[in-house]
């Protein structure tokens, strides 16, 4: 049984179908990427598995059980975990109380949540940086940032929306090692990411889609040289090529 | 003992024997308005300031908590102070209705829907008669005609308001709070029942101005659903008081009410009679001034700004 499956998922907006009868499922452990032009629906599909929006049709199974009526913090509760592209911590507070909100999901006294948040902040090397404002970090931290909140729920899987957008090389690198040790400590992630770098390497598998339609879907190799994916990001010249 | 405890032990030796030291009815008066402005300002802080649900209705639950007090003299001969105890709890209530509608809507939105609110408690405390007897008001005989008395229970009610919203603010319900108001979607990923949590906020807001309300009414004697329901009197000042004085701070809106209710009687009275007497209309014209220079120069109010505020008084004395 697959951790999270999407099975026929359709979300439209009035009369634009933004995601169309998508289907893929994600399978304990892996790393799934998810890619696509700008436009494509990836986010859209993130909103609708986090019940952010209600699905139009299809179906969303997590862990075997239908999340599609549930509220988003109730899906939360269950272990999904969900960064966002354009991150907004809590500015006025230190990077530890930042993690700490999100701890008392699964703790009550504020000692335990502290406790709890400071483990996660050494996971993502932010540990020095804890009574530090959380405006005050720059671009990477923040991106880092919002990655140890989403972790400070204990997700079994975790959605990442665009963590590498806007990193340095080194940054990138940063991110990547991260991403790594998450897998690696038993967390699913699907991940949604125009960065190439970042996703082939990581990747286990990877659902391209264009247009809210599924285009492609296989290991990072053959979805790069897939007809269709090189057609959605360059053009159909090089497709053809 | 650091500085700050040193200030907060003289503050309260202050309050304590306040009374004893201004034996003027008038300033009495004043300081005991203002220290219900504590209680109505922090609890509209806890709401909008820390919570980021910016209501423009607070005057609903002041006015609930103050005919509560009233109405359970005239219709059930008991003695107001019992509003006390159940104009918090039955503000509380209806807060909670008033939260399943409103809170549906954000940011302007719900301002507008509590802005609605309050107006259409005022019209039906106006024109339900036969519970509140309308225009006419509620007039009660005091038991209790000191101004001591009202003072020291205004002053242990804004004590506990501020302590308790303090004592919130640093228990898992204020990261809730706080994370709600900066991203309330990001909120709701990381597991938090948003709607529950805005509510509790709500909640306990609309106890404490209740409370207030029902206090207003036993010192007052006299409401009418133009005062205690009031947009402007009510509703505005509560936002007034909490925006200069700094939301989002613990003592911001204890000074925020300290300066307002000085302003509004400074004004009111013409500048204690120095002034031309068109200067007692002018209030709500600098109202208006102070809130735009709030805005603009001190965002975080007095209190949050106060950093600012210091490093700029300072260089202007410099350059003299």
């Amino acid at each position: 049984m697959a951790l999270l499956e999407l099975k026929n998922l359709t979300k439209t907006f009035g009369g634009l179908k933004a995601v169309n009868n998508v289907t893929f499922h994600v399978n304990e452990g892996e790393i799934m990427g998810l890619i696509g032009p700008n436009g494509s629906g990836k986010t859209t599909i993130f909103n609708c598995i986090n019940q952010y929006y209600t699905l139009t049709s299809g179906d969303i199974f997590f862990k075997g059980t239908s999340i599609k009526r549930l509220k988003t913090h109730t899906i939360c509760h269950m272990g999904v975990g969900r960064t966002f592209q354009v991150v907004k911590p809590l500015s006025r507070m230190t990077v530890l109380d930042n993690v700490t909100a999100s701890a008392f999901c699964r703790v009550n006294s504020i000692k335990e949540a502290r406790n709890a948040a400071l483990q996660i902040l050494e996971f993502c090397s932010l540990a020095d940086q804890k009574d530090k404002l959380a405006k005050s970090l720059p671009i990477g931290g923040r991106k880092r940032l919002e990655i140890a909140r989403a972790l400070a729920t204990k997700p079994e899987l975790i959605l990442l929306d665009e963590t590498a957008a806007g990193l340095t090389p080194s940054e990138l690198d940063v991110a990547i090692e991260l991403i790594k040790k998450m897998r690696d400590s038993g967390i699913t992630i699907l991940i949604v990411e125009h960065i190439m770098k970042v996703i082939m390497t990581i990747s286990d598998r990877i659902h391209a889609i264009n247009f809210g339609q599924t285009i492609a879907e296989g290991t990072p190799h053959e979805v790069a040289n897939n007809p269709a994916v090189i057609e959605a990001y360059l053009g159909e010249a090089y497709a053809q090529c | 003992m650091g500085k700050k405890h040193l200030a907060l032990v003289f503050l309260a030796i202050l309050a304590v024997t306040f009374p004893v030291f201004v034996e003027s009815n008038y300033y009495r008066h004043l300081v005991i308005i203002a220290l219900m402005w504590v209680v109505v300002g922090s609890a509209w802080n806890l709401l909008a300031g820390y919570t980021g649900q910016v209501s423009f209705g607070h005057a609903m639950f002041f006015g609930i908590g103050a005919y509560t007090a009233g109405i359970l003299v005239t219709k059930l001969e008991m003695s107001a102070w019992w509003g006390m105890l159940f104009g918090g709890i039955i503000a509380m209530l209806i807060g909670l209705f008033v939260g399943w509608v409103c809170f549906r809507l954000r940011g302007p939105y719900f301002a507008l829907a509590t802005l609605a609110g309050g107006e259409i408690f005022r019209l039906i405390a106006t024109n339900w008669e036969d519970l509140t007897d309308g225009m006419v008001g509620i007039l009660i005989i005091q038991t209790y005609t000191s101004k001591i008395l009202y003072y020291y229970i205004a002053l242990a009610l804004s004590t506990l308001c501020i302590l308790v919203i303090y004592l919130v603010m640093k228990s898992k319900w204020g990261y809730y709070f706080v994370s709600i108001r900066e991203d309330q979607d990001a909120a709701a990923s990381l597991g938090i029942n948003t709607t529950l949590y805005k509510n509790v906020s709500l909640m306990i807001s609309s106890f404490f101005t209740g409370t207030a309300g029902a206090f207003y009414m036993n010192y007052m004697a006299f409401i009418d659903p133009h005062v205690v329901f009031s947009l402007h009197y009510i509703s505005i000042m509560a936002i007034l008081v909490g925006i200069v004085g700094g939301v989002a701070t613990a003592m911001g809106p204890a000074v925020g009410a300290f300066i307002m209710v000085g302003l509004q009687e400074t004004f009111r009275s013409a500048f204690f009679g120095v002034a031309p007497a068109w200067t007692s209309e002018a209030h709500a014209l600098v109202f208006g001034l102070l809130v735009i220079f709030v805005i603009l120069f001190l965002p975080n109010g007095i209190v949050g700004d106060w950093s600012k505020i210091k490093r700029n008084v300072f260089r202007i004395k410099a350059t003299n």
